[in-house]
């Protein structure tokens, strides 16, 4: 059964409209496209930030208030609340009726911010807000995990540890989204690719099947490196 | 100047100093006490007649002090509509009055500074699973920090305007009187049109000094938050 | 924590309104006179003195809100004040014709005086008072003067207003002349513009002497002599028929303050000032003292009295006679 399920799920925003149907498995989805294709309107319909018309299943049932509790996103520009990094991390434990901070300590140290953990989280760089927006998510216990571009503003290093820490994830069992525009992190980490275009499900596959065989022919050509949109 | 300085009464000095941080001390916390929920109401909840309150309360921001100071004057003259309260001249009275002028600092600053956090903040709190109401309270407590500027700002506004102490205070003073209503600004006032400019020179530094000295207590509270 | 805020604003709200309880409860309990007075006579200090003796002797506290002329009388039409302490005999019969005034007394009087620069372009040092007025009218339309007038409706104006006209000028029309200057402001601030613009003005001798003596002006008195510049001051109890419950208070004041107090006047600046700021007013009416008697008599008094018999209200209850 799958986690997620769409069908004719549509979001008009009158120059832009999102209309599509799909399934989403456990494992890592990534969902590809260039800016503007629709994916952060996705994952915020997925993560129950967004009205819509269609239908929507989690998990055999349908979509509700309590269903967010399921699920959390990480928006591409990184949100952080006033205090400490570790304040932080402590706020989103303390929602799940949890406040360790050994938990806490251990995310951090996993994202490389052990070092800032007392510093204001408001003044770390653009790459230490991401991390420390990621490492409120993992600190948390869910069974959907959507990241709206969760690399963007990363060195190689601090991606490539973003990176290992989403595929613990899915290797726990978890469903996780990834929008992003990279196709060589698509290829690198997804199980499943869905490449969108304006708003449509263009193609939707293995990610094996969208590299080295799509069938349509905007998607050979954004996976090829060829488009810039 | 040293002359006018042996004239000048530090007993006296100190009343007046007090009474000013005690009248718009008031002025401010009551402002706050209204104005900060206002505040909240007007910038969280949408409902009918939202826009036309906030565009009011921006109107009153810039108000006159003596425009207001000559409104309320008539409103509270023993013969006026509220003249049974008993309030003309009296420190309660310069308390409301400046009360009446903050408000409008207070919800506006209130307003503002939980706007600019509150989608964001609120959409942030909601994907870490807090409830629509964990996620306003996330919310308010983000802006906390703007929310207590609002106080101060208040606060210092009240403080240093003359137009209200005057007219619904009347720069009482009897030596040794209980019922005085002198404050700072209407007694820089009151000595510059006697020409005793040094006087007034004096008082109004322990006005700067107030104001200063509450905004950095205040910015250590905000840290510190 | 909701909870807590709430109790919080509560708290707030009980704390006012017992402050405000206690504040009108003390206020109850003192005996407060309100007395709306002419800013030219406060800012001298001498009400600071009377207030004083009155808290220490009396146990009375007098409140004395400064304001102009006008402003002092609307105060006592509001229900604001118990008596005023005014100084323009036009507008103080007008109060006392609309039956919010009674009790009339005249206490003390002094002398208005043309200040201007040193070097004196309009050459009236020691002029009579109406040549002063033409001169300085000429050397302004000649465009060697400039005169300063606070244009407020004060006292003050109302005097010279009628400096103007007895020296031939309609102060409506030469206003709009380019030597003529307002600034419808207090008399401190007046004198102040018209020592930076080197020009002359009327002045009350209170405010002069002490802006003088601070320094903070370059003007000498000019003119001084000259019964047009008579200023007579006067105390006004409000009609208890008008809603002032404060009358016996207010009466007991005004008493007390054409006797005891004319002491008190006599001596009042004498020390700091070299000269007195005001002269007592009421031996000078008793013993019909000349030339004074005569000048007062004629700027002050209204219908050959200082208060025509039909605006006395009870007055000799306080054994308060009338001139």
């Amino acid at each position: 059964m799958a986690v997620i399920e769409l069908r004719n799920v549509v979001k008009d925003y009158g120059q832009f409209k999102l209309s599509l149907s799909m399934e989403i498995e456990r494992g890592i989805t990534a969902i590809l496209g260039s800016s503007g294709a629709g994916k952060t309107t996705l994952l915020r319909i997925i993560a129950l930030l967004e009205s819509f018309e269609g239908e929507y299943y989690f998990m055999g049932e349908e979509a509700s208030e309590k269903h967010r509790k399921k699920i959390t996103m990480v928006f591409q520009q990184p949100v952080v609340f006033r205090g400490t990094v570790l304040d932080n991390l402590l706020y989103a434990l303390s929602l799940d009726g949890n406040s360790s901070k050994e938990k806490a300590e251990e995310i951090l140290e996993k994202l490389n911010l052990l070092e800032v953990a007392k510093k204001k989280a408001k003044n770390l760089s653009g790459g230490e807000k991401q991390r420390l927006a990621i490492a409120r998510a993992l600190a948390i216990e869910r069974e959907v995990y959507l990241f709206d571009e969760p690399t963007s503003n990363l060195d190689a290093e601090n991606a490539s540890i973003v990176e290992k820490c989403i595929r613990d994830l899915a290797k726990s069992g978890k469903t996780i989204v990834i929008a992003t525009h990279n196709i060589f992190q698509a290829k690198r980490l997804s199980d499943k690719v869905a490449f969108l275009h304006n708003g449509k499900l263009i193609e939707y596959g293995e990610t094996k099947q969208i590299f080295e065989n799509p069938k349509n022919e905007l998607t050979k050509k954004f996976v090829s490196g060829d488009a810039y949109y | 100047m040293v002359s006018l300085f042996g004239d000048l009464d530090w007993g006296i000095v100190a009343e007046i100093t007090l009474r000013s941080l005690k009248v718009s001390g008031l002025a401010a916390i009551l402002a706050s006490t209204i104005g900060i929920p206002v505040g909240v109401l007007l910038s969280l909840y949408n409902f009918t007649g939202r826009e036309f309150l906030k565009s009011i309360f921006n109107t009153l921001l810039g108000i006159p002090t003596v425009v207001m100071g000559l409104f309320l004057y008539l409103l509270l003259a023993p013969k006026g509509p509220f003249g049974f309260l008993g309030l003309l001249y009296t420190e309660m009275g310069i308390s409301l009055g400046q009360m009446l002028l903050v408000l409008p600092i207070v919800v506006s600053i209130t307003a503002t500074s939980i706007e600019q956090v509150s989608e964001e903040i609120y959409e942030l709190a909601l994907t870490l699973g807090a409830s629509r109401a964990q996620a306003v309270v996330k919310v308010i407590s983000e802006a906390l920090p703007g929310i207590v500027l609002s106080s101060i700002a208040a606060f210092n506004r009240a403080v240093a305007e003359l137009g209200i102490a005057l007219m619904i205070g009347g720069n009482v003073f009897v030596y040794g009187g209980l019922a005085n209503t002198r404050v700072l600004t209407t007694a820089i006032q009151m000595h510059v049109a006697r020409g005793e400019i040094d006087v007034a020179i004096v008082l109004g530094l322990i006005l700067l000094s107030v104001v200063f000295a509450i905004s950095w207590i205040m910015n250590l509270v905000k840290k510190w938050l | 924590m909701a909870r807590k805020i709430v109790i919080l604003a509560l708290a707030i709200l009980v704390i006012t309104f017992g402050l405000y309880f206690y504040e009108q409860n003390k206020r109850k309990e003192l005996k407060i006179l309100t007395i709306s007075t002419t800013t030219s006579l406060y800012d001298t200090g001498f009400l600071d003195e009377v207030a004083r003796i009155f808290k220490e002797k009396y146990g009375i506290e007098v409140h004395f809100i400064a304001k102009g002329t006008g402003a002092a009388i609307n105060d006592a039409k509001l229900g604001v004040s118990d008596a005023i302490l005014v100084h323009a005999k036009s507008k103080e019969e007008e109060f006392m014709r609309e039956g919010y005034g009674v009790n009339r007394k005249i206490f003390a009087y002094n002398f208005f005086v043309i200040v201007g620069p040193k070097d004196d372009p309009a050459k009236i040092r020691g002029s009579s008072v109406v040549d002063a007025m033409k001169k300085i009218a000429e050397a302004g339309r000649e465009g060697k003067a400039i005169w300063v007038s606070r244009g407020d409706l004060s006292g003050t104006n109302v005097k010279e207003i009628a400096l103007w006209k007895a020296a031939g000028f309609d102060y409506e029309e030469i206003r709009k002349e380019k030597w003529f200057r307002e600034t419808g402001a207090g008399m401190g601030q007046t004198l102040l513009y018209a020592s930076n613009e080197k020009a002359y003005t009327l002045s009350d001798t209170g405010t002069y002497l002490r802006f003088k003596r601070a320094g903070k002006i370059d003007l000498e008195i000019l003119v001084d002599r000259g019964e047009e510049l008579i200023n007579v001051y006067s105390i006004i109890v409000v009609n208890p028929e008008k809603g002032n419950e404060n009358f016996d208070l207010a009466m007991k004041f005004e008493k007390w303050l054409v006797t005891d107090g004319q002491e008190v006047l006599r001596g009042f600046g004498r020390d700091e000032f070299g000269m007195p700021l005001f002269y007592p007013a009421v031996e000078v009416l008793e013993k019909k003292i000349e030339p004074y008697y005569s000048w007062i008599a004629k700027y002050g008094f209204i219908n050959g009295s200082e208060c025509p018999k039909e605006y006395r209200y009870r007055a000799e209850e306080y054994g308060i006679a009338f001139w």
